[in-house]
């Protein structure tokens, strides 16, 4: 249907398209330089120095030392793998875990699993930005606490939680902390020395990487215990062969990222003002969901009321604009958004979420279709709606 | 995801809107749910003679509402009464397992539509088959306040 017509993608948290230098860097890992980095002659040497030289550039990007960086299979498997593996590892100690209510399925699910094992954990709740209280976590620390997760950014309503000051809390308890990172790598500043982070994940597809490859930062002196089982890899602690061309396509991609960064935070930045100013003025009963500063430079959260957010997908769609929303009814359950019920929303309001999230390719004429297309949804929408009380004057459809 | 059928009934919703002084009115679903559906008939002679909807949700829950819509205008209250779910359902060319439920809800507004009109006409209220006739459709279950 939008085949031949232009598509304006701003779905960026969802995915982001591999860039073009991403993937030529990646293309001779496939077929020419195919040999396994475990094994040992010359073409299996040379996957080998090219599995390190990636490793090097990625702990470079990140503050941290090229043995503290584990590639995985994405963002998925680095928190399934940091949660498990530190709550194992020190199950001696204590089995007790904090997180918080807005984290990813990938993160709330590996401790939903753990809670069945018998650890015990603290959902922290946040307030209606969507902030996580560090001295509320403070509070929540008990002696049988052996980790701590907070995700740098939410991928939802894109608020930037304070990790340097939770890190500071777990170190000086001697916690160790994790964090998603998996939204904010490539896009805010981020170190895990300066931010007292022991344990990050991230996935190369949110940065103009490929699909499948990730990492798991692991500070040294880290007890946690391996996730994947089997051969040596990855100094023992996580098993199977390297994704080569992915490994290679997830450095390059970082190196971008990082080096656009500054650039792509102030023009983003830009568009997502544009966006929630002009969507807020223009369409009467709807709110911004997630923090007004604290907040990814790409993401763009709103409520309006009355309607339901599938229909506004489907209602874009027809332009050619791709988005999301936290509503139930493209989620496959019932359910609308853990996220926007946990910061205050009912369900009728977070049925009706849209989210854009913008990326690289983006410009300002797609921003200004965007403006001009959505208050005519919206409308349209409404004047379908047994909810919407119509006294206030709608906009022209 | 979606059938052309239900696309089409989705971008071009047939019979939008109200009746003024209609003889049944059928609201059902929840908010809370992500959809709620209001169907207004005008009936005279025993027959459907004219029918609009208003529709909160998601697609094919708008869908659903407008083919209930087309499906029973012109019919007898009898024949309309027999329309389910299902015919709604395979009308639009089928809908996805997960969203049955919206079908589910289209034949329950026709129901609560006609006996709204009954009970007003001081007729006693037609019963329901049972209440699990209706072919894949999952209900939504309200939170616990």
């Amino acid at each position: 249907m939008v085949s031949d017509q232009r598509v304006i993608y701003l779905d960026h948290a969802a995915t982001t398209p591999a860039r073009p230098e991403v993937v030529e860097a990646m293309l001779p890992y496939f077929h020419d330089r195919f040999g396994n980095p475990s094994s040992i002659y010359r073409i299996a040497r040379e996957s080998r120095k090219v599995v390190e030289s990636a490793r090097e550039s990625v702990a470079r990007a990140l503050g941290a030392e090229p043995g503290e960086i584990y590639f995985t299979s994405g963002g998925t498997e680095s928190d399934n793998w940091a949660i498990k593996g530190v709550a194992f590892a020190n199950r001696k100690r204590g089995d007790h875990i904090i997180t918080s209510a807005i984290e990813h399925h990938a993160v709330l699910y590996p401790t939903r699993y753990l809670a069945k094992q018998g650890f015990s954990v603290t959902f922290l709740p946040v307030d209606a930005t969507g902030l996580a209280d560090p001295g509320m976590l403070e509070d929540a620390i008990t002696e049988k606490t052996t980790l701590i997760s907070i995700m740098t950014a939410n991928n939802e309503i894109g608020t930037i939680e304070p990790v340097r000051e939770i890190g500071k809390i777990a170190r000086d308890h001697g916690i160790p902390f994790h964090t998603d990172a998996v939204q904010a790598v490539g896009h805010i500043p981020l170190s895990v020395k300066d931010d007292n982070i022991d344990l990050l994940s991230l996935s190369a597809h949110k940065f103009n990487g490929p699909k499948g490859v990730g990492v798991l930062y692991i500070r040294k002196g880290t007890r946690i215990d391996p996730f994947l089982h089997g051969g040596a890899q990855e100094r023992n602690r996580r098993a199977g062969t390297e994704n080569l061309a992915g490994i290679v396509g997830l450095a390059t991609a970082l190196d971008f990222a990082v080096q656009s960064l500054p650039r792509e935070m102030e023009r983003q930045k830009r568009f997502r003002d544009r966006l929630i100013a002009g969507l807020l003025s223009s369409v009467p009963h709807s709110r911004l969901n997630g923090h007004p500063e604290k907040r990814l430079p790409g993401n763009v959260n709103i409520s309006f009321e009355y309607v339901e957010g599938e229909s506004i997908l489907l209602s874009l769609d027809a332009y050619g604009i791709c988005a999301s929303t936290g509503s139930a009814c493209t989620s496959g359950s019932l359910e609308p958004s853990h996220v926007l019920l946990a910061i205050g929303l009912t369900h009728e309001v977070a049925h009706g979420s849209l989210r854009l999230t913008l990326g690289e390719e983006n410009t300002d004429e797609e921003i200004d279709t965007v403006l001009e297309t959505v208050p005519g949804i919206i409308g349209k929408l409404r004047a379908m709606s047994p909810l919407y009380p119509g006294k206030e004057k709608e906009c022209h459809v | 995801m979606y059938s052309e059928k239900v696309m089409d009934h989705f971008a071009n919703p047939r019979n939008v809107g109200e009746i003024e002084n209609p003889d049944g009115v059928g609201e059902v679903g929840n908010p809370v749910c992500g959809d709620i559906m209001r169907m207004y008939l005008k009936i005279e002679d025993n027959r459907i003679v004219d029918v609009k909807f208003k529709t909160f949700g998601c697609g094919a829950a708008i869908a659903s509402s407008s083919m209930a819509t087309e499906l029973v205008k012109g019919k007898t209250l009898e024949e309309a009464w027999e329309i389910s779910n299902k015919a709604v359902a395979e009308a639009l060319e089928g809908l996805p397992p997960i969203k049955m439920h919206c079908s589910v809800l289209a034949e329950e507004a026709i129901h609560t539509a006609i006996n709204d009109y009954r009970v007003k006409q001081g007729l006693p209220p037609w019963e329901e088959k049972s209440p699990h006739h209706h072919e894949g459709g999952e209900g939504c279950e309200l939170p616990d306040e």
